[in-house]
């Protein structure tokens, strides 16, 4: 196990590199470079000129006189000695001080996101495999698929539209208005519960779609093997044995299947937090492309693609934890 | 060969029948296999419609989609009736349109107009167009007698969202294909080179392919396609796009290649083959591409609506395509505002357009799965 997990660690460093290195190209996208911007942006602002010195000192701190792969170093040396990952032109802010917050929010909705769609999609996978063919299999087949053909940014327009036009409220943001602003306590939290399940039944309509019918598949090809058969023989209660084995056995695929759930759900994240305007990294990020402020742009990749990277990792060991055919054999590599 | 249309696997079938079915070649089959799955005939039917009126949209839509109509913005759909109070039963018509004083808000409101009748006409000439580029016309499907029609109503400017939305279709329709068959290329030669070659080639392409699949695709897609320059022509930014939704597109099909030639490079045919002399270029375009084409078929017929729906999206945001260029994903610009869809819901039409078009996919895509191995079961 522990040289397994050895190993996908060592796989993971080159994969982060690529990751940074991809980052960086985004960054370095946009004709121009950042600090011409920066002091033309501050000028016409506040009419104010940056002292050479200070330019010498920026255009020193971000390698700006040197070939993009110095600029590269420099900018990865930064992120890790010193937590810095540049500098929001438009925001005139660290781009740490700016998404701090909506970082961890991101994270928590991505991680409530996947534990809805397995709540919601194992049991029914369950159902409609051991009720094949029966009416509810049929209507959660239809919901399924009309599940996977909506993509989360429209369904949330709908809702928004449904929610205010025939109910009279606003599905929109992650906190009631007088919450906003203030410091985290008990009462913040709770009002956070109360606005964050639309988003996140939004974001995971389609992978609770793409599970549901996962799983059925996998139990169903279970349920026709021999051992259920002899099982079934022996006399084995119908309820233990569909979830002494079969249900076990169906589940071990899906867990692997976060290798692509995973990053669909941050990309349907960053669709829908910007339809309903919550304070997590989507909103940022759009204006952040739409005005070419580049190093908030390209530090957002850099840490959505990671965290994705590492979430993929996570139920990797996880399902290597559970199956033993992982760990011993050679089916992952 | 009408006979044998209903059910290949029906169990009292005559010997002719069965002969038919022995000579039968596997795309016969396929076929035969595949027009028993209803939801993908469906599918199948419902996506010649949708391409149809994106080809001859000039035809089917009764305005250009630039045409505006001024005092009729924000027209709500007009039902097309058949029926009234006073004379029953009649030709189907549209009650007319009249724009109006809100008291409370102020603000000019479109209204039906119960007094006046517009008849819808078919085959009316209208404004002029050339259709397919070449043929020069002005017959548009139908229109009304008298007035506008606004089936889907109207946007802010007065156009008609119905006009706009079949010249949309072009748009959107067509960037699935195109990026699907970019997608295509890259996918069977690097799949290809993987599956064939093997070794250390093989390690590294599946590596990369592991990585892009394991990235989020919007938010690059956006960072990318923001690099854009703006002030490319229409058609420059739509292969742009096309060209980044197909970069991460490949990988899905490069898989299938890569494992469906691993496993045919093994079967006792291309054994045979080789062992009489055939060139390693016979054996893979005359015997290993045919075998998998079928698959090929099927992962790019699953892989065009999220192409779809990433130039949907992309477009929407604005980082896509801009205005003059019309696509679902440009008409759902109007539609961001939480304001505009509560007073005008019609603005999102378009959402129906591109759920339809992607479920259609889907059931063709799954249909096609199911009878690319007609020899299982």
């Amino acid at each position: 196990m522990l040289f397994y997990i050895l190993r996908r660690l060592f796989l993971f460093i080159p994969l982060l590199l690529v990751i940074s290195v991809i980052s960086f190209i985004v960054i370095e996208l946009p004709p121009g470079d950042f600090l011409t911007t920066y002091i033309m942006s501050l000028q016409s602002a506040t009419g104010e000129l940056l002292r050479e010195d200070e330019i010498a000192q920026l255009t020193k701190l971000y390698g700006l006189n040197q070939p993009s792969y110095v600029r590269y170093f420099i900018w990865i040396r930064n992120i890790i000695l010193h937590g810095d990952f540049g500098r929001s032109l438009q925001w005139n802010k660290k781009v740490t001080e700016l998404i701090g917050e909506r970082v961890s929010l991101t994270i928590g909705i991505s991680i409530l996101t996947t534990l809805f769609t397995w709540i919601v999609a194992v049991p029914i996978g369950i159902y409609s495999a051991v009720h094949q063919y029966s009416v509810f299999d049929y209507i959660f087949t239809v919901i399924g698929f009309i599940g996977l053909a909506t993509p989360g940014f429209l369904l949330a327009l709908v809702v928004m539209w449904i929610a205010f036009s025939y109910l009279g409220l606003s599905v929109t943001g992650l906190f009631s208005p007088e919450f906003i602003q203030a410091p985290w306590s008990i009462a913040k939290l709770l009002d956070l519960l109360k606005h964050v399940w639309v988003p996140i039944i939004i974001i995971g309509m389609s992978g609770t779609a793409g599970l549901i019918r996962t799983m059925r598949a996998n139990l169903l090809d279970e349920l026709r093997k021999q051992y259920v058969i002899t099982a079934r023989a022996k006399g084995l209660p119908e309820r233990r044995l569909l979830f002494k084995y079969p249900v076990r056995m169906a589940i071990n695929p899906l867990i692997s299947t976060i290798g692509w759930t995973l990053p669909h759900i941050v990309s349907g994240e960053t669709l829908v937090s910007i339809v309903l305007n919550l304070p997590t990294v989507g909103p940022l990020f759009l204006r952040a492309v739409m005005s070419q402020d580049m190093y908030l742009a390209g530090s957002i990749v850099l840490i959505l693609s990671s965290l994705t990277i590492i979430g993929t990792l996570i139920s990797d060991i996880l399902l290597a934890w559970v199956d033993p055919r992982i760990r011993y054999g050679g089916v992952a590599g | 060969m009408k006979e044998y249309k209903s059910n290949i696997f029906e169990e009292k079938i005559s010997k002719t029948e069965e002969e038919k079915i022995y000579l039968a070649s596997q795309w016969q089959l396929m076929w035969w296999k595949f027009k028993r799955h209803k939801l993908a005939m469906l599918g199948g039917w419902t996506l010649l419609i949708l391409y149809m009126l994106a080809i001859f949209c000039e035809f089917f839509a009764p305005y250009s989609p630039t045409s505006r109509f001024e005092g009729y913005e924000y027209a709500p759909p007009q039902i097309i009736r058949i029926y009234d109070k006073e004379r029953g039963f009649q030709w189907p018509f549209v009650y007319a349109l009249r724009s109006e004083m809100d008291p409370s808000t102020f603000r000019f409101k479109v209204l039906e107009d119960r007094s006046k009748k517009y008849y819808v006409k078919f085959f009316v000439r209208g404004e002029s167009y050339k259709l397919l580029g070449v043929f020069n016309s002005n017959i548009h499907l139908f229109g009304a007698d008298g007035g506008p029609i606004f089936i889907f109503g109207s946007d802010k400017l007065g156009r008609d969202l119905f006009s706009r939305i079949l010249h949309g279709a072009r748009v959107s329709l067509s960037i699935g294909l195109i990026g699907v068959f970019l997608s295509f290329i890259l996918g069977l030669i690097i799949g290809g080179i993987s599956g064939y070659l093997g070794g250390m080639i093989d390690e590294v392409i599946q590596r990369t392919i592991d990585f892009l699949i394991s990235i989020p695709t919007i938010p690059l897609w956006m960072a990318l396609s923001a690099a854009l320059p703006r002030d490319w022509p229409v058609i420059k930014t739509y292969f742009g796009i096309t060209i980044l939704l197909s970069i991460f597109g490949w990988c899905g099909l490069a898989r299938v290649v890569r494992g469906k030639l691993l496993a045919l490079r093994e079967e006792d045919f291309t054994l045979a083959a080789r062992l009489v002399g055939a060139s390693e270029w016979r054996i893979i375009t005359r015997h290993l591409l045919p075998s998998f084409a079928s698959h090929i078929i099927v992962s790019i017929t699953l892989a065009i609506p999220n192409m779809i729906l990433g130039e949907t999206s992309l477009s929407f945001l604005g980082l896509g395509l801009q205005p003059p260029a019309i696509s679902w994903g440009v008409l759902l610009q109007d539609a961001q505002k939480l304001a505009e869809i509560a007073l005008h819901p019609w603005l999102l039409i378009p959402c129906i357009f591109v759920i339809v078009t992607v479920l259609s996919f889907n059931f063709l895509g799954d249909g096609l799965r199911d009878a690319a191995d007609p020899y299982a079961r």
